[in-house]
């Protein structure tokens, strides 16, 4: 047993932080260290600079363009990309639909979306949750009826992210309304363009505009496009799901937070000294830190522990992951509030697309609150939290 | 990075689990807290058999050369069975302090001794002023001859009424609270001037209360710097907690174990209790609780014999702060989950709760620690 990355691992290490300290525009850089959402340009430019290095999708099957990095070097560079910090490439595309893909889908279906995937050509949203599916995803409504070579899609879908620039929808729907409820979906691949497709902004309480409905009326959908067999779409989504929870846990995007807490307590004045002087707020931010290192310790634990599972199938342990990783992601934007203190109040309603005003306050201020309120999503998504427990309560304890 | 146990590590394992199941079931252990003395001389020489008392000692000091590893599946496997024996007084702290500040000479007349079962260490060092911290002593060494003159009070000596003898700290100069000045001397647990009060524990162990009252002794019980032991008393300490921490862990585990059986089978409503989500969200959270526990035990494992002392002492504090508050956690809803019987002597359950809340407030608790992490400037660095 022994926690320390072997010397290769620390080589492996080594090379990745150099190449993204190389190759990562400082533009972008800044913006994501300032607290900013990357933009979808961001998000493009990254994509293709890590593909044309050939480390796009790492964690995908070599023969479309994978690695075969161990599980431990992909943890590693999984956390130095959070660290550097560069954009999270969009994960609906290289995490969620593609292991559905090149795992259920068809040879015709690898070749047409994967590459294209890997080098962020089409733009990939998700189209699971509905208003009266949430948490019981599996009560979803929006249907899929077969008329000669299509199915034909009605229905809504909700809290699609960047569903605004998606050229792509992956999507659960039900094309067997008298099987039992797990039973009767199927997986569909939908062209945003067909039409009958309405995407409508909703607007989130820090301000920002990351999700959206997704309307479904008459689309016609060639069924060439479904994933898999007809009605087994629930098991791929869960299995889409199990990959989700492994990410989701953001260590390194929680580090990065924390080395940015201790700059700037270290110039925020509290009682005439900086505060990171003050004892009270020590302590809360290492009750954090002590909890993070925990959580990176299990998350290496989960990590070393998918060498020896079945490729495909989550490790419940995931759900821990994801329940101490989202309270860490919200604990560190909270002592972040801490730290800006009262200048968290001005709010600034261009501050994502880059004002021309000058702030008022510190000019690192602005992001803080909002993402803040943003960042209580962490929770709720993939999965609540709760959900998490009860998976943990059924998988890890038969209970 | 690697998580995985060698083969002689998987063979230890399953050779103390055995051991305990057929020796420290929890009836076996009920007598032998109850017995006079509150240890089994019985189990202790099956220990020296299973070379668990020499574990962490070199093959040169009669040992097995063992490495934090080791010492951390004894103490799980001890922190299950709620193990009572003296084994963290006698072989981690007596023995660690006779490791890392004894002469060879010393080593080679006290180790062996232990490692086969027939010499028992305390370290006399907590005094009732000095809380948590380390460096506070009041007790005194006046240089007389050769030898030495030892005086002052030690409240908290672990298993101290049962050792042949004790390793006690004392100041050879400065004041109370000063870093430097610290000795370690070697007292015969039965020399004139020494008076113990044994005394049971809250969670079934035992310890003692000792007064040093004019005690010589000679040039050769001095281990080690006698104006500079307080780095060796860190390391030992710190040594000390994260076998705690591993044992803090293997209670956690068998604590929560029992309470999920539990819930399989008590009825009411009609129905096992384990179906009402609010036991099972509770189940989970505690399953959280013990997952990072079990993360930060492996990392003082890994980091209490680090070489840089910032480092180490900052890893080890913040593990005992985790499993502080994990312990707490577990430790108290195991209990409310049992319901009444979780309040009862009779059953287990208490017990892992009794040790738990014990294994926090050993050399520091978790608000101590916590504060330790603070000011070491977090773990979060680089």
């Amino acid at each position: 047993m022994d926690l320390r990355f072997t010397d290769k691992e620390l080589a492996f290490r080594d090379e990745v932080r150099a190449f993204f300290k190389q190759a990562l525009p400082p533009q972008i850089r800044n913006r994501i260290t300032s607290g900013h959402h990357p933009t979808k340009d961001d998000l493009v430019t990254w994509q293709r600079i890590l593909n044309a290095k050939g480390w796009a999708v790492p964690h995908w099957p070599a023969e479309w363009g994978g690695t075969d990095w161990t599980p431990v070097e992909q943890y590693i560079f999984q956390e130095e990309m959070q660290l550097a910090p560069a954009p999270q490439p969009l994960p609906f595309g290289v995490n969620m639909v593609a292991p559905v893909i090149y795992t259920f889908g068809s040879e015709a279906q690898k070749r047409r979306f994967l590459p294209r995937i890997a080098n962020i050509d089409d733009w990939w949203c998700q189209g699971f949750s509905e208003p009266g599916a949430g948490s019981d995803l599996a009560s979803l409504k929006t249907r899929a009826e077969r008329q000669g070579d299509c199915f034909v899609v009605n229905g809504q879908k909700t809290w699609t992210t960047l569903a605004q620039h998606a050229d792509w929808i992956f999507c659960l729907v039900r094309t067997d309304p008298a099987a039992k409820k797990q039973m009767g979906i199927s997986f569909l691949l939908i062209d945003m363009k067909t039409p009958g497709v309405t995407v409508c902004p909703i607007q989130t309480i820090d301000g920002g505009h990351e999700v959206n409905e997704v309307f479904f009326d008459d689309v016609r959908v060639p069924v060439e496009n479904l994933v898999g067999e007809e009605n087994r779409g629930w098991d791929y989504a869960k299995f889409l799901l199990g990959n989700e929870r492994v990410g989701i846990a953001r260590v390194g995007v929680s580090k990065e937070r924390i080395r940015r807490i201790k700059q700037l307590a270290a110039v925020e004045m509290s009682g005439g000294r900086p505060l990171i002087e003050d004892r009270r707020f020590r302590e809360k931010l290492a009750a954090v830190e002590i909890e993070l290192k925990a959580l990176e310790i299990t998350q290496m634990r989960v990590v070393a522990a998918e060498g020896r599972r079945e490729r495909g199938k989550p490790d419940p342990a995931s759900s821990v992951l994801k329940i101490k990783g989202s309270e860490l992601q919200q604990a560190t934007t909270e002592l972040l509030m801490d730290v800006i203190g009262p200048y968290a109040m001005p709010y600034d309603p261009h501050s994502e697309e880059g004002s021309n005003e000058p702030p008022v306050g510190p000019d690192w201020a602005a992001m803080i609150a909002p993402n803040y309120f943003n960042t209580r999503k962490v929770s709720i998504y993939g999965g609540s939290n709760e959900i998490q427990k009860n998976i943990i309560a059924k998988a890890v304890l038969g209970l | 990075m690697d998580f995985d146990l060698t083969e002689e590590q998987r063979l230890l394992k399953d050779s103390v689990d055995r051991l305990l199941a057929d020796a420290y079931g929890f009836d076996a252990r009920k007598r032998i807290v109850a017995s006079e003395g509150g240890v089994s001389p019985a189990v202790w020489a099956q220990f020296a058999e299973l070379g668990l008392l020499g574990l962490p000692f070199s093959e040169e000091q009669g040992g097995f050369g063992g490495g934090p590893v080791e010492t951390m599946l004894v103490m799980e496997a001890f922190g299950r069975a709620l193990v009572v024996e003296p084994y963290l007084a006698t072989v981690i702290l007596g023995g660690g302090l006779i490791r890392h500040a004894g002469s060879a000479a010393q080593q080679a007349a006290i180790l062996p001794a232990v490692a086969a079962g027939e010499r028992r260490l305390a370290f006399a060092h907590a005094e009732r002023q000095a809380r948590y911290d380390l460096f506070d002593v009041a007790t005194t060494a006046r240089p007389d001859g050769e030898g030495w003159v030892l005086d002052g009070q030690k409240g908290l000596v672990l298993h101290g009424d049962g050792a042949d003898t004790l390793i006690v700290s004392a100041r050879t100069a400065g004041a109370t609270r000063d870093l430097t000045g610290l000795g370690l001397f070697l007292v015969d647990a039965s020399a004139p001037g020494v008076s113990r009060r044994g005394y049971p524990t809250q969670d079934g162990q035992r310890a003692a209360e000792v007064t040093l009252t004019g005690v010589r002794v000679g040039p050769d019980a001095v281990l080690g710097d006698p104006k500079g032991a307080l780095p060796a008393i860190e390391r030992v300490v710190d040594e000390a907690i994260a076998a705690l921490c591993a044992e803090a862990v293997g209670a956690m585990e068998a604590s929560l174990q029992s309470t999920v059986e539990y819930l399989k089978t008590r009825q009411q409503f009609g129905t096992p209790i384990g179906a009402f989500q609010v036991l099972q969200h509770r189940s989970a959270e505690m399953v959280v609780a013990l997952e990072q526990a079990r993360s930060m035990a492996m990392l003082a494992a890994m980091m209490a014999t680090a070489p840089d002392a910032r480092e180490r002492r900052a890893a080890v504090s913040g593990a005992k702060a985790q499993i502080g508050r994990s312990a707490r956690f577990i430790g108290q809803q195991s209990v409310q989950l049992h319901g009444g019987v979780g309040v009862t002597m009779e059953y287990q359950i208490g017990h892992y709760f009794k040790r738990l809340t014990m294994i926090d407030t050993l050399f520091g608790d978790a608000d101590h620690h916590l504060g330790l992490t603070a000011d070491a400037g977090g773990l979060i660095n680089s």
